[in-house]
């Protein structure tokens, strides 16, 4: 029953978007928007493009590529400095530090070491979802049940062994709410890297249209783009949700 | 790659330049405007959500997926609403910024105890006081967080969107400089941004510690 409600007032707030969208678009007209209808028909019409679609493999490969590395990377740096009290202290300011600052002023800096192409844009991107899983892995281990680590320490676990059965089971649901958060944080990051340093993916075909003007094609790639990020996030919050016990 | 010793003399001697100066006017200008607006509007969103929980519990998936979505895309738009002018990019920043305001203040409302409503009722405090004596005072921590976060999203937004689609301001300076080969003056305002903002960071972390250790105790 509640959840019913929820549901219908999500909807409604949907309704709400799509009439506000289309008013918008009576006022300001065809020069910088598309009504709602018609952008799903171009969005639809670009998927059946077949020359869209290495435009999308490209992006998907960058994208997974960039949450690889920083799966491994984040989480083994979060659980090290987590361990590690004095790391971590040193090491959080520089951190929170680094976040605040916008990435994108950087961005020449890693096209000129990475020339043009997918390493740069998985640099870029790692560069922005790195953050939070090393932040929120960090807090995670810390928060961790010092007699869990006890146990690991009277069982003579490695520092592997500790890192891998003991840290990272206890630290799971922070750790994935990390991993959500550095994946839309991700996504950022390889379509601005497109957007400048690349010849194909989705960013660049943003950068494209918005070069040309093309409002259809903004406006349909924005929607798809939003469209995407907005169901793996809500699937990832499902999982979310669920590792840490809220139904 | 520039040695540091090159980028801080860069600096300095883009520290002299006029028009360099004006330059970071405008963008720091940008940044107040956007941080300022998102700070009130958030706050005022955040408390009129929290009174209103049917919405709040609507608005729950978009507040989930609203910073997976890039705000830049919407650069064009702005610009056919606004003109082009220096008003898209402070939206731009307004937009990356006040969502995280809205949360923070929703949180911090949430946070407040229950006891502390007891005892406000118990010196017989009206709405107004209860308000300022009680809520605000101990929803502080949170709400710092969510100016904090605001300031943090303000200085991404503007200077993203200065450096991808514009005339003005150092974002715009840094983009011109790298695909003018320029790279003292790139290394330079870099370095500028980098300090700018790990300074007003730090400064801003410190007073959230201080905030945070005056509640706890």
């Amino acid at each position: 029953m509640i959840l019913n409600r929820r549901a219908a007032d999500s909807l409604i707030l949907l309704l709400i978007v799509l009439c506000a969208w289309q008013a918008l678009y009576g006022i300001v007209g065809a020069i910088a928007l598309t009504p709602p209808l018609t952008t799903v028909a171009n969005a639809l019409g670009m998927l059946a493009d077949i020359e869209f679609w290495p435009n999308v493999a490209s992006s998907f490969r960058a994208l997974g590529l960039a949450i690889g590395f920083e799966v491994v990377l984040g989480l083994s740096i979060g659980a090290l400095l987590g361990l590690n009290r004095l790391a971590g202290e040193v090491m959080e300011p520089v951190i929170m530090g680094f976040y605040a600052v916008p990435k994108i002023v950087f961005y020449p800096v890693v096209l000129m070491v990475c020339g043009i192409g997918v390493t740069s844009v998985v640099v870029f991107a790692v560069m922005h979802g790195i953050l939070p899983i090393i932040l929120f892995t960090m807090n995670a281990v810390r928060a961790i049940k010092p007699i869990f680590l006890r146990t690991g320490r009277a069982l003579r676990l490695t520092v592997a062994q500790t890192v891998w059965s003991i840290a990272l089971p206890a630290a799971i649901p922070e750790v994935f709410t990390g991993l959500r958060i550095g994946f839309a944080a991700t996504m950022l990051g390889v379509l601005l890297s497109e957007m400048f340093g690349s010849k194909n993916g989705l960013g660049f075909l943003l950068m494209n249209a918005i070069g040309l003007n093309h409002v259809n094609d903004i406006m349909a790639l924005t929607l798809l783009l939003a469209g995407f990020a907005a169901v793996v996030n809500l699937l990832l919050l499902a999982v979310d949700r669920r590792l840490h016990g809220v139904r | 790659m520039v040695p540091p010793t090159e980028m801080l003399r860069g600096l300095i001697a883009v520290a002299g330049m006029a028009d360099m100066r004006q330059e970071v006017a405008t963008t720091l200008t940008g940044i107040v405007c956007a941080a300022t607006l998102s700070v009130c509007t958030g706050f005022l969103l955040g408390c009129a959500l929290r009174a209103w929980p049917r919405a709040r519990v609507a608005m729950e998936p978009l507040l989930a997926t609203y910073y997976s979505v890039p705000t830049f895309i919407f650069y064009p738009m702005f610009i056919v609403f606004f003109g082009m002018n220096r008003i898209p990019i402070v939206v731009i920043g307004f937009m990356f910024a006040f969502i995280a305001m809205m949360t923070s203040t929703m949180n911090g409302l949430d946070r407040v105890p229950a006891v502390l409503f007891r005892t406000a009722r118990m010196h017989r405090l009206g709405a107004i006081e209860t308000t300022f004596r009680i809520v605000l005072p101990a929803a502080a921590p949170h709400l710092f967080t969510g100016v904090k976060l605001a300031i943090a999203y303000s200085f991404v937004g503007v200077l993203g969107a200065e450096f991808i689609l514009s005339g003005s301001g150092v974002g715009y300076q840094i983009a011109f400089a790298f695909n003018g080969f320029d790279n003292e003056r790139m290394y330079a305002l870099i370095l500028l941004v980098t300090i700018v903002v790990g300074t007003v960071n730090t400064a801003l972390l410190g007073w959230e510690r201080h905030l945070q250790r005056r509640i706890s105790r």
